[in-house]
């Protein structure tokens, strides 16, 4: 019983924050409960580990209360997106919305549905669930008020808003907590659409023409999934009497496929797979803690953990293998497409969508091997991610510029924003992060399947090589007498940014306890029998980390205190000026500057978005056709 | 004795003898490259061992940076290069020794990027590219063994190597990975970084900056890099230790004869033609043993 009650505070506990920070008026009020209010979610959910077993639980909620609100607030979400759609005389999405209410109404009122047995559920992928929500989620909303009053500082033009905005941040744990804490799928759907509906706002924070047609678009397609949900959960309850997600995966009839089906499309359409990739590439235009939050714990993630929980039953199913190729193709265009990007921020956002798409891929495949490989790429990718995201944000208004062309010299500039920076690139691909030991199990488990989808996995990993290291490259040239730009950091992101640092090292270095206490329980409770790696590969894993951490300090220190060497300017053809401009011909004094490649010429964006969308999309017509007909 | 023991002494007995003897080996095939190259282009050339000769006057020459960081990453470089060549003679996971031998060419290229000079920056931009070229036909490399032998070990590949004949069932893949070597090795056409010859259009590329000491444990690094690339080559043919010796000193100095009979050609067409050829050869290779192998 004690989990049910950490599960119900995780849930309720923030959206009373949400009401709290939309009629506090007080903004010094709000931050001084802030950073409590954020440590109890994140201890809660810390609790809720060390409360829950490695067995699954189930737990039933007896109220028709819950359900009736439940089925009043589809109803009025439904017609929030009309309006939303007519307001902004969006046609489409008004046709969505009506779709979206007339489906609820005729699904409760004309056939009531099935009642589900057990609404409520706690297993270890929801913990780790939890854990990132709980963890990251806050440590983000923490660095989002010191940021938030740097925005409104920078953007003079943009209305005030913050308290809406704390409001849809809480609101957002709250649904992501109710979503990975969901059995009935009925209340799974509901927690799905507020999440939607969220991001759209966020997305449109900014509420100019460019921030409202990225929301909007965020909008029509996660509503458009959210109709595929909501007809998967209809069919389910119709055909089969099942609500119950537990009950679903483990039915075995036939029936089940075109449900999960549609709830897989519903999960390809939220972790931004092609053809959807565009709605989460919009969404860079919201401020920065709202991408860190869409691309890390939430969103994406709660479209990969419905893939993985719908994965057992599309195992070796048409189904499953057009989803594998759908995030095989994605992984490809996307890992090209990052190559040519200089703006950081798109390129995180690629490199968020191709990680996705290994999710998607092992998800496809629904092996024991495949699927514990995605359940450690979650856990390393929102770490690594966030972390990632938010040295951006402070980088983007330090230098007035997140284009990293003009992050040359940035260890110099801002020294511990760029160790940090590079600490979540090399989580991102490097050895010995957990990013590409998890590679290594996706690949085995893929080519165990075909070998080809290891030949994806060689060569868009070649290019996630490529586009980070450059970055990386970029930020570590030194250049002497720069100004250090760090100052005027607020606290609040300074935590939330040694935090995720120290998080990201010591994911890895505890990936051997993470692997054994919460992913082998998980997928041995759902495939039977759990992969694990080799010992040796283990300890390799965890003595590569230890020895650079050991020697990175150490290196540092005896370098900048040891002076062995004579120091002189770097050669520039021709006789140096000083030690970054030389007398060039005429005696002009010239300053050289150095510029990354992007090879446009084959990863450009326009060539390879349209082609990774026209394939993705005739996937995802095979994968709708061969079950519906 | 059994060259392939699975036991703790054995493991330590290689990875010494790899330490020790790989620098050796390396120094003397540097030595041989530049004699044969000479005998090509009819000069007499160096004595054989002249690399070694060259390293210990470097290790003699004062120590001149551009900035502090520079040759902390060549270290590092270093230190990972013979971490990895380890990790392949103790038997480890080639998967594992791929990731980690990206890591040791990461900071060779960070250290291009650090010392903030335009020829170096260049040359490491190129380096990258020449990553982003030879990478998949290595993952494909480990991806065939893999298929062929059903593990990703180093250990039990090369068992399976000395009781099967791999290169029957990986010609393909084979080919591919003799034609990344030309990168890998920094041959002409395919050495736009760094080139051991004297000079190329941007200086000196990637080392351009760096002098002493430290530009000799980049070439030592190189000495080990080379023995764990030829030792990938041995895994073909390990049926025979004759012929896996053999072809592997074949391919080096097939690899010496390319080198001076092809002028340097640009980036553009080394990556290209460099994913054609793994595609055509290595990823068709895959397939077919794919099915093959189930029938």
């Amino acid at each position: 019983m004690q989990a049910l009650n950490i599960m119900v505070f995780l849930i309720l506990f923030p959206l009373v924050l949400a009401v709290a920070s939309l009629v506090v008026r007080q903004l010094s009020v709000r931050r001084i409960f802030a950073a409590p209010a954020n440590a109890l979610i994140a201890g809660g959910s810390i609790l809720l580990l060390l409360m829950s077993g490695g067995e699954p639980v189930f737990f039933r909620v007896e109220s028709s209360i819950v359900e009736h609100f439940i089925m009043a607030a589809e109803i009025g979400m439904g017609l929030l997106v009309t309006y939303l759609g007519l307001n902004s005389k969006r046609y489409f999405i008004v046709l969505l919305g009506a779709v979206m209410t007339a489906m609820t109404i005729v699904f409760e009122f004309i056939f009531p549905p099935a009642h589900a047995v057990h609404h409520l559920f706690i297993d270890r992928f929801s913990v780790i669930m939890a854990l990132l929500i709980g963890i990251l989620g806050t440590l983000i909303i923490n660095y989002a008020v010191g940021y938030m009053a740097e925005y409104h500082e920078h953007h003079k033009e943009v209305k005030d808003r913050r308290r809406f905005f704390g409001f849809l941040m809480y609101l957002f744990l709250s649904s992501m907590f109710g979503l990975v804490f969901s059995n009935s799928l009925k209340w799974m759907f509901f927690f799905w659409e507020i999440t939607t509906l969220c991001s759209f706002f966020l997305i449109g924070y900014r509420n100019d023409r460019e921030s409202q047609d990225s929301a909007f678009r965020a909008l029509w397609m996660n509503v458009l999934g959210g109709i595929a949900f909501s007809a998967g959960v209809a069919y389910l309850s119709l055909s089969t009497g099942i609500v119950d997600l537990d009950r679903m995966i483990h039915a075995g009839t036939p029936d089940v496929m075109i449900p999960a089906v549609l709830l897989a499309f519903a999960g390809l359409v939220k972790s931004a797979q092609m053809p959807f990739s565009t709605w989460l590439t919009g969404a860079m235009v919201a401020p920065t803690p709202v991408s860190a939050l869409l691309h890390s714990s939430t969103m994406v993630k709660a479209g990969v953990y419905l893939l993985l929980k719908v994965s057992p039953v599309l195992n070796g199913s048409p189904a499953g293998i057009c989803i594998t190729s759908i995030g095989a193709i994605t992984f490809l265009f996307t890992s090209f497409i990052a190559v040519s990007q200089s703006d950081s921020k798109r390129v995180l956002a690629y490199s968020t969508i191709s990680t996705l798409a290994l999710i998607v891929m092992c998800a496809g495949v629904g092996t024991a091997n495949a699927a514990w490989s995605a359940l450690l790429l979650i856990i390393f990718h929102a770490v690594a991610k966030s972390l990632l995201f938010l040295c951006v944000g402070v980088v983007d208004y330090k230098l007035d510029s997140r284009d990293i062309e003009d992050m040359d010299f940035l260890i110099v500039k801002m020294p511990k924003v760029a160790a940090m920076m590079n600490i979540g690139i090399a989580g991102m691909f490097l050895a010995p992060f957990g990013m590409v030991i998890s590679k290594a199990v996706t690949l085995k488990a893929l080519v165990d399947i075909h070998p080809l989808l290891g030949v994806a996995l060689a060569f868009g990993g070649g290019a996630v090589t490529f586009f980070y290291t450059k970055w990386m490259g970029k930020t570590l040239m030194v250049t002497p007498a720069v100004e250090n730009k760090e100052g005027a950091i607020s606290v609040w992101e300074w935590v939330t940014l040694v935090g995720l640092a120290f998080l990201t090292i010591a994911v890895c270095i505890s990936f051997p306890w993470i692997s054994s206490g919460l992913v082998d329980p998980y997928i041995a409770s759902v495939y039977g029998a759990s992969p694990t790696l080799e010992k040796s590969t283990l300890i390799l894993i965890v003595v590569i980390m230890t020895s650079l951490l050991v020697i990175f300090p150490i290196g540092v220190m005896y370098n900048s205190r040891r002076r062995d060497y004579r120091l002189v300017g770097p050669y520039l053809s021709g006789v140096n000026v000083d030690e970054t401009s030389f007398a060039g011909a005429m005696g002009r004094t010239l300053h050289p500057d150095t510029r990354n490649y992007y090879l446009a010429r084959w990863f450009g964006e326009p060539i390879l978005l349209q082609g990774g969308l026209l394939c993705a999309g005739f996937f995802i017509i095979i994968m709708i056709g061969v079950v519906l007909l | 004795m059994n060259p392939y023991d699975e036991s703790v002494t054995g493991i330590v007995f290689r990875v010494i003898a790899y330490v020790l003897l790989a620098p050796l080996a390396g120094g003397l095939l540097a030595g041989l490259d530049r004699k044969v190259s000479a005998w090509m282009q009819g000069r007499v050339g160096p004595p054989v061992v002249q690399p070694f000769y060259d390293v210990a006057k470097l290790f003699s020459k004062e120590k001149i940076a551009v900035n502090r960081f520079q040759n902390f990453f060549v270290f590092l470089f270093f230190l990972f290069m013979i971490f990895t060549g380890s990790l392949f003679f103790a038997g480890a996971s080639i998967l594992i020794v791929v990731f980690v031998l990206v890591l040791a060419s990461l900071f060779f290229v960070l250290a291009g990027f650090s010392v903030n000079s335009p020829y170096s920056h260049i040359g490491a931009e190129r380096e990258l590219i020449q990553m982003m070229a030879y990478d998949p036909a290595i993952i494909i490399l480990a991806i065939g063994f893999y298929v062929v032998t059903g593990s990703f070990n180093v250990g039990s590949i090369y068992q399976a190597s000395r009781e099967g004949h791999l290169i029957l069932y990986l010609p393909g893949v084979f080919a591919a990975y003799l034609y990344v070597l030309t990168i890998k090795f920094r041959k002409s056409p395919f050495d736009l970084s760094v080139s051991h010859h004297a000079h190329q259009e941007i200086v000196r590329g990637l080392t351009t900056e760096f002098s002493g000491p430290h530009l000799a444990l980049i070439e030592m690094a190189h000495w080990y890099e080379n023995i764990l690339l030829l030792g990938l080559i041995y895994l073909f043919f390990a049926f025979n230790p004759l012929i896996g010796v053999g072809v592997s000193l074949l391919a080096y100095f097939a690899e010496v004869f390319v080198d001076n009979a092809f002028a340097r050609v640009k980036w553009q067409v080394m990556f290209a033609s460099t994913w054609v050829f793994t595609i055509m050869a290595g990823v068709s290779n895959l397939i077919i043993i794919h099915y093959v192998l189930r029938r």
